[in-house]
């Protein structure tokens, strides 16, 4: 069924009793010429787009729970691509692209909302690495834009200019960055790649990967054995746990990030802002609430909850942006495992194994990458080479020095 | 989350700061500086390449805001349940072999 103004007014008069099941929940079959392992936003858009744009019609997403059910469902919606390096910014502004007709492309409302994303300054310091970053931007066709201190306040009155520690002196603002419902994502991309004939099956754990004679040939699942020409690995946190049953040991360490949202109050933040003085980011969702986070816990973590310190960190920073943050209630919090990478960049690549392909090490950004990653990991496994967007994210720039450290921290994946 | 450190008692996890892995181990040699060089692939090891496990977890941390020990903690990582709390200084005397300093 194609949802349009016209099957909304139809089933209205019907009384809503005629809608069907976005997707299909079929069983598996024996074999496929694409598994992708993990049916979150990254392993459907992989899905969808090896079925648009490269053709392949034999293609299943195996998921251990049910469909999003882990980070694309968990983030902060955020969606932007202001990043400064080679290799980053073009991957990113794709993505940023492809969120710009993603509703019109898989016919699903995930409210894409570009309402702007703002990076405050509070130093002379950190406004010259700021223009250095809208430069880089500029210099790949992203929009960017410096704002003084008066820029800032006409947008957002109400922060904190004149705290004694912080002052906020300015920002980059990026108009065409802002949020997307995120388990709308994974719902519009699960639809639209079923409806291309892909399988999506859930609550099927892969418990291994068949290699043999140096070749992926399936995977062992709580479902029985499933045959595949090709394999690909989509599974955030816990990638080095499904690696490892192929052998493989990866620049990854695992993490958990937790976010926030408060009671619902009227309308107050228009953008995303968030603060330069440490690590912090909020917006408004469209029931109200405030929607915000701030740094990973800080060690190695497969709880999808985090610890009280951090919860605290995170408060006295939205405090510092703008106090009257204070007066409201946190109405719930939750954790994601994150699959940090030793550079802080992600990696889109073959691997060591053939027929197995790998998608991780998305940090805690990798919800504004789900379209252009589902996008490029589809190039890499259907084409068996990455495209110039990914052609950075290669798993072995670890060894040959080409890393792409946004941050600058070196190999300490708790610091990116 | 709270560490129980051999010096100074059971404390909250703000008090301490987290390195990594512990069972990482820095090579003796220099690394030729270059992919497939000699002893490269030890450092390489080292710097990047992590078993990340989902379960028992022997990692390093810091005391930082109390006795400024190092650490040994071995850590439940889907519990956050700690099983053994070490001095760092222990537990590498007791790894290396008989007859070094």
């Amino acid at each position: 069924m194609r949802y349009s103004v016209f099957s909304l007014l139809s089933q209205a008069l019907a009384g809503n009793t005629g809608w069907r099941p976005a997707w299909r929940d079929p069983q598996p079959r024996s074999a496929y010429d694409v598994v992708i392992v993990g049916g979150g936003g990254h392993g459907l858009a992989t899905a969808y787009y090896l079925a648009k744009v490269h053709g392949l019609r034999n293609i299943a997403v195996v998921e251990k729970g049910y469909l999003g059910s882990g980070n694309v469902g968990r983030n902060t919606t955020i969606v932007r691509s202001n990043y400064l390096l080679p290799g980053n910014t073009p991957f990113y502004e794709w993505s940023l692209k492809l969120w710009e007709g993603l509703e019109q492309d898989i016919n699903y409302n995930a409210m894409v909302s570009q309402r702007g994303v703002l990076n405050l300054y509070h130093s002379d310091s950190q406004r010259d690495a700021y223009v250095r970053r809208g430069n880089a931007m500029m210099l790949c066709g992203v929009d960017a834009e410096l704002l003084d201190q008066d820029g800032v306040r006409r947008l957002a009155p109400y922060l904190d200019f004149d705290n004694a520690r912080f002052p906020i002196q300015g920002g980059l603002l990026q108009k065409r960055g802002g949020t997307v419902r995120h388990d709308a994502v994974a719902w519009g991309y699960a639809r639209a790649a079923d409806l291309r004939g892909v399988d999506l099956i859930q609550n099927c754990e892969v418990t291994g990967i068949r290699v043999e004679n140096g070749r992926a040939v399936g995977v062992e699942t709580t479902k029985g054995f499933i045959g595949a020409g090709k394999i690909g690995l989509a599974c955030a946190g816990n990638t080095s746990r499904v690696a490892a049953m192929a052998g493989l040991r990866l620049p990854l360490e695992s993490h958990v990030l937790q976010a926030f949202v408060s009671e619902g109050v009227k309308p107050m933040i228009d953008q995303v802002i968030t603060f330069g003085a440490g690590h912090f980011y909020v917006s408004q969702s469209d029931k109200g609430g405030l929607v915000f986070g701030g740094d990973i816990d800080g060690y190695n973590s497969y709880a999808q909850r985090g610890n009280l310190p951090t919860i605290e960190d995170v408060m006295e920073e939205g405090f510092a942006l703008m106090p009257s943050i204070g007066r409201l209630r946190v109405l719930r919090h939750w954790g994601g495992i994150m699959d940090m990478s030793m550079d802080g960049s992600p990696i889109i690549d073959r691997t060591p194994v053939e027929g197995l392909y790998l998608n991780c090490g998305w940090c805690y950004g990798g919800f504004k990458a789900t379209p252009a990653s589902g996008w490029c990991f589809a190039h890499t496994i259907a084409r068996d080479e990455p495209h110039a967007y990914n052609a950075a994210y290669r798993l072995d720039r670890f060894a040959t020095g080409r890393l792409i450290d946004e941050k600058g921290t070196g190999s300490t994946p708790n610091k990116h | 989350m709270r560490i129980r450190c051999p010096h100074c008692g059971e404390r909250g996890n703000e008090e301490f700061a987290y390195l990594g892995d512990a069972t990482v181990r820095r090579p003796d040699h220099l690394p030729e500086a270059r992919a497939g060089g000699e002893g490269f692939a030890d450092w390489y090891d080292y710097v990047y390449l992590r078993d990340n496990p989902a379960g028992e977890h022997r990692e390093l941390w810091h005391h930082v805001h109390g006795c400024r020990s190092w650490l040994v903690v071995t850590r439940e990582v889907r519990s956050h349940a700690i099983a053994a709390v070490e001095d760092a200084r222990a537990v590498a005397r007791a790894r290396k072999p008989a007859g070094e300093a």
